[in-house]
């Protein structure tokens, strides 16, 4: 298809993207942090892939180059947007040291019915777009997009052995920030309505 | 083998992605069985995990689709023209 649309029929380009529209949006609106700037740093990097479209080279999935386009253009909306680049702040994501769960004595499953609630949306949104830069895009590739380990690697250009560090401590960090926040949701009287 | 709760917590992720070697995984599942908060750790997880990857949770705002395909016939079109 990509050979198509270099080659003269790009009203295909139009479908070529569908499938990646909800990923683009979902990692710009993790940096940017409101949805009408992530909607147009989502449509820049959408019209950048197709500027530059003759230049892919196909060496990896159209999908592993569109996202590396989204992450280019929205960490330089950030850097425009923000006078210091908050990753100076993170500490090395790959030294040692545990992140510590939050401690409960018991898990009552919140079902996912619970979404249908715009409050959980935001709750669960927000909690990912304050992990640091270098675990909130691990973990939107691969327990978001669902990229395999190998490919998230490889767009983020770090090793599968730091991939799977930088997983492992965003999960720790989520449960860490939602568990006692989700739990504090008053499952008895209001979930149950959807179920 | 007895393992502390802070190293069960190191695997969590190897257990929820079945990447944990046989050995370990049978110390952790055993930790496991006998640990209410290191399994609520796991169960919350696991949830926290499942409402994450849902596609809900970060829809399209309305028009989104529309917005960006009527971008991208104006470049079509400056393209070719
Ligand atoms: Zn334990």
């Amino acid at each position: 298809m990509i050979a198509r649309i270099v080659a003269g029929e790009p009203h295909l380009f139009h479908d070529l993207i569908r499938p990646y529209e909800r990923r683009v949006y979902a990692m710009a609106l993790s940096f940017l942090h409101n949805e009408a700037d992530a909607e147009d740093a989502a449509q820049d990097a959408f019209l950048k892939a197709f500027r530059n479209l003759a230049g892919f080279r196909g060496e990896s999935q159209f999908g592993t180059w569109l996202i590396s386009i989204t992450l280019n253009e929205a960490r330089s909306r950030l850097r425009r947007t923000k006078a210091a680049p908050m990753t100076s702040l993170d500490l090395d994501p790959d030294e040692p040291g545990a992140v510590s769960p939050a401690l409960l004595r018991d898990w009552r499953e919140i079902p996912s019915q619970a979404l249908e609630r715009q409050e959980v949306r935001v709750l669960l949104q927000e909690a990912i777009a304050a992990l640091p830069e270098n675990y909130r895009t691990v973990f939107l590739l691969r327990d978001v997009d669902e990229l395999g380990t190998n490919e998230a690697a490889a767009v983020l250009n770090i090793t599968v052995a730091s991939l799977k560090v930088r997983l492992h401590r965003a999960r720790m960090m989520l449960q860490k920030s939602l568990a006692p926040s989700l739990k504090h949701l008053n499952p008895t009287r209001r979930w149950f309505q959807w179920l | 083998m007895v393992i502390e709760c802070k190293h069960v917590w190191e695997h969590i992720s190897g257990y929820l992605d079945g990447t944990l070697d046989p050995a370990l995984l049978a110390i952790v599942q055993l930790h496991l069985e006998h640990c209410e908060i290191c399994s609520a750790i796991l169960d919350s997880t696991r949830n926290i995990l499942i409402l994450t990857a849902d596609d809900r949770v970060f829809e399209l705002p309305m028009g989104f689709s529309e917005r960006l395909h009527s971008r991208l016939d104006e470049e079509i079109r400056s393209a070719a023209g």
